[in-house]
């Protein structure tokens, strides 16, 4: 027997140092060189505050921003020590209501903005911190804030362009705004 | 969907057909040990058997064999129980995580040793980084190298002549994890780093919104219990919310391992869903590829290993064929409108959104980039996630349901969906055979009654598990209890946890609260269960092959490289899978869909 629990015993020791300490260290030391900022969290700082990171979203519910996707995290919505998705059906009435209700937050918020809402906007994302919105939904919110800011539209437009993702290598994935850095820039505008 | 998510489902099937043949050429030298890297390494070889007391040169036979590779893996369970349960002890806990529960421990345990990766947790609200790392980490690397171990012995069944023994597990173990998987993990980790997933080991950050928002918390008593107001609603404060966590942690190094070992047991809670697990459309490119990358090319090695790399190209061929149409339906599916939704909704594809059902999925993956996920993840038994299946559409969520169900052998987990999948072959060449009246061979060797009735094992035991299992759930008031959705879909939720513990998968209609005693306990024994009692029948069918005679191929022998046993092949595994499951699956996906259309 001991010619099977001895080994067992052994090898289990020796690939947990290879696979769970020294691989680990070595992907971090090699990261730690080559790419540290991302290692590190991708992190955003404003004169030595810490403002968040470009791939975690915030909330925004100020109408001079552009607000994000709903969040289903708890307790708090986009709470990053929490990450959620609502995880409810297509057929579940609860989840046709939160729908309803940010419907209808949004047209409050822009009564005369009849052009209809891109559907990213009031579904909860697989994450509950997604940190973009689709260039619809940018769009959707364009006179809403460029109103609350008083600047003009076409001005808000370009800064929406020039943060607005196409596909990467013009073929993976789906074209994007990043909402923390467009939020970001509208501030530095002013 | 758009014309450029099917342009993306297409590049992402031609990837991966050009990465079979190199990479699986390259795996049949590790296994024989002819290749040009495992003779290099040697002597690296060597020094590990010396520190493992391990003789590299001793073959054993199939019961030999099978001890090894459960003594190893009852090992590996307790080291992972014990690093959750004493994790407030240990260092690398910057966030003073306590211990996990009993019933949590056992089940994460079971979990991952079996490369199911069930996540009855959430990652960065309840593991340390150390218990990351050593406990749930080694084992992903372990319980796929278990996993090809196991292929590779079976392939020697076929291959080998009137041989007692069928190998050394610790030198499969051993080239698996040394040539095949910390080489990829190191090449896509660093991959995944450059792309933003994060390996650090510093502390959560705290961030300052830039628009502070307020909630409304509940009120409590001293006592901790909720409040009510007149109405007996719960009595709620407004709270105003400045600050933001930022997780952190050694996640690229886990990931990496976790999509290649077909583990998925995430970093963070909603695994790669996470802008720190899988940032960009290139990561999820990567990521979705390394979940059927050595799948796929171990077909490859196999027909290579047994010298008609035709056969090879057979399996992957029948996997190909149940796999493509279904994958094009679960996109079709995600691709639809609700159409229980308010009209002022744009729900269409359009150049400026992804449109579809965007409930539970991220903006920057789309439709497209998550039913792939979600086909590939469920076809081999991944069950990482980029996407909500919770909240996929009734059909979009059936589809990688039924991938599961269909036993985990369309690709299936790395070396696992293979012997799977020849126990598959084995089942259809006995049924060829019966329907002409010749005694069945594959591949030169006969298949008599023992491989029978170990064959019908495999096949049976997951379903059995399955199905029983959520009869019992949904019997049992704590089982109810967990659902989170209404109706038919709270069924699909328990049909949906029990498969895929049943089938080692892992993924989940994450709304189930399946962290309490009932749900950790009872999954956890499915797990155990499934998981060694088809490896044992495998490996019993591995030694009695190899005792055998080769039979030279005659007139009478049915061809198995042929379009015709691809067909068969194909047809076995849907049948069993669709006559074992059409009834439960008709109480729920398929009732929702029809609730679904009828709005």
């Amino acid at each position: 027997m001991s010619r099977i629990l001895l080994p067992s015993l052994l090898s289990l020791l020796v690939f947990s140092v290879l696979t769970g300490l020294i691989y680990p260290f070595m992907v971090t030391g090699i990261a730690a060189l080559c790419c540290e900022h991302q290692a590190q969290g991708s992190l955003i700082r404003q004169a030595d505050r810490l403002v968040g990171s470009s791939l975690i979203g915030q909330p925004f519910d100020d109408p001079k921003y552009f607000w994000p996707r709903p969040s289903a995290t708890t307790p708090q919505p986009y709470n990053g020590a929490s990450s959620a998705g609502s995880n409810l059906g297509p057929t579940n009435p609860a989840q046709l209501d939160a729908v309803r209700t940010q419907l209808a937050a949004l047209q409050q918020a822009d009564p005369d903005n009849k052009w209809p809402v891109p559907i990213d906007l009031v579904t909860a994302s697989a994450s509950g911190l997604d940190p973009h919105i689709s260039p619809a939904a940018a769009e959707y919110q364009l006179m809403r804030v460029a109103r609350a800011r008083a600047i003009d539209p076409q001005r808000l437009r370009s800064l929406v362009a020039a943060h607005t993702q196409s596909r990467q290598w013009a073929l993976l994935g789906e074209p994007r705004v990043n909402v923390l850095e467009l939020n970001l820039a509208l501030d530095a505008l002013h | 969907m758009s014309s450029n998510g099917w342009l993306q489902l297409a590049i992402y099937l031609l990837v991966l057909l050009l990465s079979v043949k190199p990479l699986g050429l390259y795996m049949a030298g590790v296994f024989d040990g002819s290749g040009a890297v495992t003779r290099w390494l040697r002597p690296l070889e060597r020094g590990l058997y010396k520190l493992c007391r391990v003789d590299g040169d001793a073959s054993m036979n199939w019961k030999q064999y099978a001890l090894s590779m459960l003594a190893f893996n009852a090992f590996g369970a307790l080291a992972v129980y014990a690093l959750q349960r004493l994790q407030a002890y240990l260092p690398w806990n910057p966030q003073q995580m306590s211990a996990v529960t009993p019933d949590s421990s056992f089940n994460t345990a079971v979990s991952y040793i079996t490369n199911t990766n069930w996540q009855g947790y959430g990652g960065e609200s309840s593991m340390s980084y150390l218990t990351q790392m050593l406990g749930l980490g080694v084992q992903n690397f372990l319980s796929a190298a278990t996993g090809i171990a196991v292929l590779v012995a079976l392939v020697r069944g076929f291959t080998l002549k009137q041989a007692q023994q069928i190998g050394s597990f610790w030198v499969d173990l051993t080239r698996a994890t040394l040539y095949v998987l910390l080489p990829l993990s190191l090449i896509l980790a660093l991959a995944l780093v450059g792309q933003g997933v994060v390996q650090s080991f510093s502390a959560y950050q705290t961030a300052t919104l830039v628009d502070p928002i307020t909630v409304s918390e509940p009120v409590t008593d001293a006592a901790g219990n909720a409040l009510k107001d007149a109405h007996g609603n719960p009595e709620t404060r407004p709270v105003q919310v400045t600050t933001q966590t930022i997780p952190l942690g050694p996640a690229a190094s886990q990931i990496a391992i976790k999509q290649l070992g077909t583990n998925g047991g995430g970093f963070f809670n909603v695994n790669s869903a996470h802008p720190f697990e899988n940032p960009t459309p290139l990561s999820n490119l990567l990521e979705v590829l390394a979940i059927l990358l050595i799948p796929a090319a171990l077909c490859y090695s196999f027909g290579r290993l047994i010298g008609d790399t035709r056969q090879g190209w057979a399996l992957l061929a029948a996997m190909l064929v149940l796999w493509i149409p279904l994958l094009g339906l679960t996109a079709w599916a995600e691709g639809r409108s609700n159409p229980a939704y308010p009209p002022a909704l744009a729900q269409a594809a359009s150049a400026q959104q992804s449109g579809g059902n965007m409930e539970g999925k991220e903006t920057r993956f789309g439709v497209a980039d998550s039913a792939l996920w979600a086909a590939a993840t469920t076809a081999a038994s991944n069950g990482s996630v980029n996407s909500m299946h919770d909240s996929y559409t009734p059909v979009g969520g059936l589809i990688p349901m039924w991938l599961i169900q269909l036993g985990e052998v369309i690709f299936g987990g790395v070396g696992s969906g293979l012997y799977g999948m020849l126990v598959f072959a084995i089942i259809a060449v006995f049924i060829a055979g019966l329907m002409v009246g010749r005694t069945p061979e594959y591949l030169g060797k006969k298949l008599e009654a023992f491989e029978m009735k170990m064959a019908s094992l495999v096949i049976l035991i997951p379903p059995f598990f399955s199905l029983v299992g959520t009869a019992i759930a949904v019997s049992a008031a704590a089982g109810r209890a967990g659902t989170a959705n209404p109706g038919a879909h709270g069924f699909s939720e328990i049909l949906y946890a029990f498969s895929s513990a049943s089938n080692n998968n892992g993924s989940a209609f994450a709304g189930l609260s399946a962290n309490t005693a009932f749900y950790n306990t009872l999954l956890g024994i499915v797990m155990w269960t499934s998981r060694y009692w088809l490896i044992v029948p495998v490996l019993a069918i591995a030694g009695s092959l190899a005792a055998k005679k080769h039979v030279p191929a005659g007139a009478g022998t049915l061809p198995t490289h042929t379009p015709l046993f691809v067909v068969l092949l194909a047809s076995t595994v849907l049948v069993v899978g669709a006559l074992a499951f059409f009834p439960a699956l008709a109480l729920g996906p398929i009732v929702e869909e029809l609730q679904f259309a009828a709005h």
